[in-house]
């Protein structure tokens, strides 16, 4: 480290190159640390719950199977509960990027009087614990009449609607904020040309900042989704019946229902972990993206 | 800020030519007077659906959670029932009900945890992976992973290492149940509150990290080598100049932190329901509103206690962005 004031010559180049052989041994040992839960995982739920019991849970197997992933799939009828959680995610995801972009577009590149104040609002709004909100709001989704076609039971409680609707408006704060942000860097000239052109708001809105706004649109599709995909709480919350919880809070009901032994769990957990893995490595690029994009306003 | 988006994203695409380019230097947007009456409408629309949907789903909630705390409604009945009973539901939570201070209590420490430990674990990180080795995207990507998962999800991996005979440490310590030396990790409640902390952990460092590694590959690589050349070390090159020009970074990372510290639920819940050494404020409004008695007005002035905490990060941060705004 006390090398960095001589200038770079042939002698001091070598302990750089031991500091950076220790640092990826380092980092190496922390990435294994890292992943060795999920690794553990990975190999309990290959191993059969008898071999397991027998030879201990620490010990090298004999037999490796899909088995575990086969019974927690096929017992627990987890397509059900994919399937729940498709209907509350994909319309949750585009309506909430719809509205949230209409928000941004006309608070970012309008000037209101209230811009700042909205802003503010949807901001400090987005920042609540859910936990701060859901008494009333249990009560709310009990009274409010909801008519048949939107819902079977005349009521937000307990209905896909429901959780579409709650998660829409806590996620628009978010959306509204990294949106705002990503159109303030377009440039003001774009609304002045539209106009000269004769465009109307809508058009301006549909045709001009929109397209110039897909990165961001696309990196916050990519968050939206787990995050959507992850909630346990609202679900937890806000739905009944067993048969439509979404997929992340039906595995706890799951867990002592049909996932007996650990074996299972680890294989269940997994299931429901995949997709979000998935989307993770294939779109990384996105996901930091939008995470960044958020943060780094300030 | 715009160059932190631009590192990540890729950046709007320029546009040359535009109508009055290069037109006077000053915040020049459209005002409302030059629009037509449709596109007022229209503008109007765009705002007033989002705007309805916060304040009613939202904004709403939280003003009832505030007034409700000053009742004694069990939530049967009709609206009328409800009776204001002053302080009396704060009083209780204070002096008699039992699960409140515990709950308070490991919040702060969970709050202490994520911030002393946490956060700089993920800043160390975040300052070993900006130094740009081979395999930096590999080491990020595997570090990341866990963000991805859900809370739940987190503690279904984590209960796999920490159950009393089934679990990988019991196993590998080579402990059973039977054994006098025995931890119940999750069970053993002076104990469980640090084992979830480690698993909550594993997720929020990697958080931290993306955040860091963000702020720190947009400092301007002139204000480092300028240090170095006045001869200040690694070290303090660190500490005396980019630390300090990471303050934005620091403020969002700071509210996420206690935000995410306050919103801790899920995993306690998983656990064992947020009993026995993991009682949450978070749980403790929901026990009071789905439990055995639905105590309406109780439960509000613990969410109320949440929110007063809450606050106190959001305003912060709202402060600091008005302020960089205006500057």
């Amino acid at each position: 480290m006390s090398a960095a004031t001589q200038p770079p010559q042939g002698h001091t180049r070598k302990p750089r190159d031991w500091n950076r052989t220790f640092l990826h041994v380092f980092l190496i040992a922390i990435c294994i640390v890292w992943l060795f839960p999920l690794l553990w995982t990975v190999y309990q739920s290959l191993r059969p719950y008898a071999e397991t019991s027998s030879k201990g849970f620490v010990s090298l197997p004999d037999t490796l199977t899909l088995d575990n992933y086969a019974n927690a799939w096929n017992k627990a009828e987890l397509a059900r509960y994919f399937l729940n959680t498709l209907v509350i995610v994909v319309p949750a995801v585009v309506i909430v990027l719809f509205l949230a972009s209409m928000m941004a577009f006309a608070v970012s590149r309008y000037s209101w009087r209230f811009n700042l104040v909205l802003l503010m609002l949807f901001t400090a709004l987005n920042l609540l614990p859910p936990q701060v909100i859901i008494t009333p709001l249990f009560r709310m989704y009990l009274s409010i009449p909801i008519f048949p076609p939107l819902s079977d039971n005349g009521l937000l409680y307990d209905q896909y609607l429901g959780m579409i609707v709650i998660h829409v408006a806590f996620q628009l704060g978010f959306c509204t904020f990294v949106l705002s942000n990503y159109m303030k860097t377009l440039p003001k000239e774009l609304n002045e040309a539209a106009v000269v052109d004769g465009a109307s708001v809508w058009t301006t809105y549909s045709r001009v900042i929109m397209p110039l706004t897909k990165p961001a649109l696309a990196a916050l599709a990519t968050l939206e989704f787990t995050f959507i995909y992850n909630d346990f709480f609202w679900a937890l919350m806000l739905m009944r019946t067993g048969a439509k919880y979404p997929i992340t809070s039906a595995l706890n009901n799951l867990k002592g229902q049909f996932f007996v032994d650990n074996n299972l769990v680890a294989a269940g957990a997994l299931i429901v972990a995949l997709p979000t893995l998935v989307v993770y490595l294939v779109l990384q690029r996105q996901f930091i993206g939008g995470l960044t994009l958020g943060s780094t306003k300030g | 800020m715009t160059q932190h988006v631009a590192e990540k994203m890729p950046p709007a695409p320029p546009i040359t030519g535009g109508a009055g380019a290069s037109a006077s230097p000053g915040r020049r947007r459209r005002r409302f007077s030059t629009l037509t009456r449709v596109d007022r409408l229209i503008l109007l629309g765009m705002v007033a659906i989002p705007t309805f949907l916060v304040v009613f789903f939202i904004l709403l909630p939280t003003i009832l959670s505030v007034v409700l705390s000053f009742t004694s409604w069990n939530g049967i009945g009709g609206i009328d029932r409800i009776k204001f009973n002053g302080l009396d539901n704060y009083v209780n939570l204070f002096t008699k009900y039992k699960p409140f201070w515990p709950a308070f209590t490991h919040n702060i420490l969970w709050l202490a945890f994520f911030i002393f430990v946490a956060t700089p674990i993920g800043l160390f990180l975040a300052v070993l992976l900006d130094k740009g080795m081979r395999g930096t995207r590999v080491y990020q990507s595997v570090l990341y992973m866990p963000v991805v998962l859900s809370l739940a999800i987190v503690g279904f991996i984590w209960q796999l290492q920490y159950s009393p005979d089934q679990g990988f440490l019991n196993n590998v310590l080579g402990t059973t149940s039977r054994d006098p030396g025995f931890i119940d990790w999750l069970g053993d409640k002076d104990i469980n509150l640090w084992a979830v902390l480690v698993a909550a952990s594993w997720r929020h460092i990697g958080y931290v990290m993306v955040l860091y590694l963000a702020g720190l590959k947009a400092v301007d690589p002139g204000l480092r080598e300028a240090a170095q050349i006045d001869g200040a070390n690694e070290r303090q090159t660190f500490f005396r100049v980019v630390f300090p020009v990471l303050r934005p970074i620091n403020v969002v990372v700071l509210v996420i932190t206690v935000i995410e510290s306050l919103r801790a639920f899920d995993i306690a819940y998983i656990i064992n329901r947020g009993k026995n050494g993991l009682e949450l404020l978070s749980i403790l409004v929901t026990n009071n509103l789905i439990g055995e008695a639905s105590l309406i007005g109780f439960g509000s002035s613990i969410a109320v206690i949440l929110l007063l905490i809450s606050l106190g990060p959001i305003v912060y941060f709202l402060v600091r962005s008005v302020r960089e705004e205006a500057t």
